[in-house]
């Protein structure tokens, strides 16, 4: 069951079942008028679990998304580039820890959700589970990855959960960094030899669809979706910020010289958007569900990672024993 | 009688739902309820807050003012973490 990080006086505990249909309206009437839910204050259980699914998955996702990029630190092409991709690496990890900590917020512990990362319980963003073949892709993830990210945490940052709102604006912020230092690796390798320019636009052909995927299943399957909208956890269903994200990229690949990968992908004057092709769902799914390319790999890496610092944690809580102990005495 | 001192406590508000508690200053109080009392009749004597954490300034762990550009000082020349220090190519938009 959940722990509880604050101490809250006077409050029925979670999941007692004691939602009447008076305080489940008072709710709604809450969020409709934009109120932001805290902490401490009555929530649903379906409102609770809800979000403790997505913040922990994001958090997740934070923390795996370190290792494709990880995958190119030491072969980054020269010291500036590697302190920056180090840099970047490193607000993954911080951005993961923000969500981890909204998360606890919730009543979950945080052990808690990084045992169910490393049983597989858990799910993270599919996008992670691709491999980064060249340099370039590093490039990619910056633009495309970073960029689909974007467009999905703005509206997070209005969310009707305060502390998932605030670590949003706080990961924004840091956002722009990351989608621009992409970007500048295409647009070097587009200004470079044929092969560099190559190399840019083999990216882009394997990093396209996946992250138009990252927007999660179109609205006619989404499970989720209404009940998250209703409750102002989401603004904009996934299909609409797949739009918005395809709108503002394909220009910036046609500044790049680079063709995006879609045949059908044309510019409709009359809606003043880009209309794009099918998007092939069979391959979410199967990497949603363990089967993309690197998916096994990933989550191997996590547990070692994890495993291998296990006596890094021990040294430190016999350190601070050992203080403790001192000072008692 | 007993005149030993109480506890200083130092007390945050939360202004309206939405944004964080900030620290607002400080109080003594013997326990932990009298804290948020008199928190509440010192800091919010106009509606300032709708939420009041106190916490026993002894249990604040804070870095030291000496050390400050010491503890500081590794971000100080990472300057390409900020946006502004890509160029974006004239005519890019929505980076």
């Amino acid at each position: 069951m959940y722990t509880q990080g604050l101490d809250q006086k006077g409050q029925p505990s979670a999941g007692d079942g004691l939602e009447s249909q008076a305080d489940l309206d008072a709710f709604q009437k809450r969020v409709d008028a934009e109120e932001k839910i805290e902490a401490k204050d009555w929530m649903p259980e379906a409102y609770r679990r809800t979000l403790i699914r997505q913040i922990s998955q994001h958090a997740h996702s934070e923390i795996i998304g370190m290792q494709p990029e990880g995958n190119w630190l030491t072969r980054a092409p020269t010291l500036k580039r590697k302190a920056i991709l180090l840099a970047k690496i490193q607000d993954e990890a911080g951005h993961g820890l923000y969500l981890y900590s909204a998360g606890e917020t919730l009543g979950v512990s945080r052990d808690q959700m990084v045992a169910d990362l490393l049983s597989g319980k858990a799910k993270y963003s599919s996008i992670f589970n691709y491999p980064t073949l060249t340099w370039a892709d590093i490039g990619a993830i910056g633009w495309l990855v970073d960029g689909a990210a974007i467009m999905n945490q703005i509206p997070l940052c209005r969310c009707s959960y305060g502390p998932y709102a605030r670590a949003m604006v706080r990961v924004c912020k840091e956002e722009s960094f990351h989608q621009r230092q992409g970007y500048d690796i295409m647009v070097e390798l587009c200004k470079g030899t044929d092969e560099q320019k190559a190399m840019a636009q083999d990216a882009l052909d394997r990093w396209w669809w996946p992250s138009l995927m990252m927007f999660g299943p179109s609205d006619n399957e989404s499970k989720h979706s209404a009940q998250s909208m209703a409750w102002k956890i989401k603004r904009f269903s996934n299909d609409e910020l797949r739009q918005k994200f395809i709108d503002v990229t394909v220009p910036q690949a046609e500044f790049l010289g680079l063709s995006v990968p879609d045949d059908d992908l044309e510019f409709d004057e009359k809606s003043g958007h880009y209309v794009h092709g099918e998007i092939d769902w069979q391959e979410f799914i199967e990497v949603i569900k363990g089967n993309g390319l690197c998916n096994k790999q990933r989550l191997a890496k996590r547990r070692k990672a994890h495993d291998d610092g296990a006596w890094v944690r021990e040294a430190a809580h016999a350190y601070a024993e050992k203080q403790a102990a001192k000072q008692a005495a | 009688m007993n005149d030993k001192e109480w506890p200083l406590y130092e007390v945050f508000i939360r202004s309206k739902s939405g944004l964080s508690h900030r620290h607002a200053g400080s109080i003594h109080a013997a326990d932990d309820e009298m804290a948020l009392d008199a928190a509440r009749d010192t800091y919010t004597r106009r509606s300032e807050g709708v939420s009041i954490w106190v916490v026993r300034s002894s249990q604040i762990v804070a870095s030291d003012p000496a050390e400050s550009s010491a503890f500081f000082e590794p971000a100080e020349d990472k300057i390409y973490r900020h946006p502004t220090f890509y160029k974006i190519p004239e005519g890019v938009e929505n980076l």
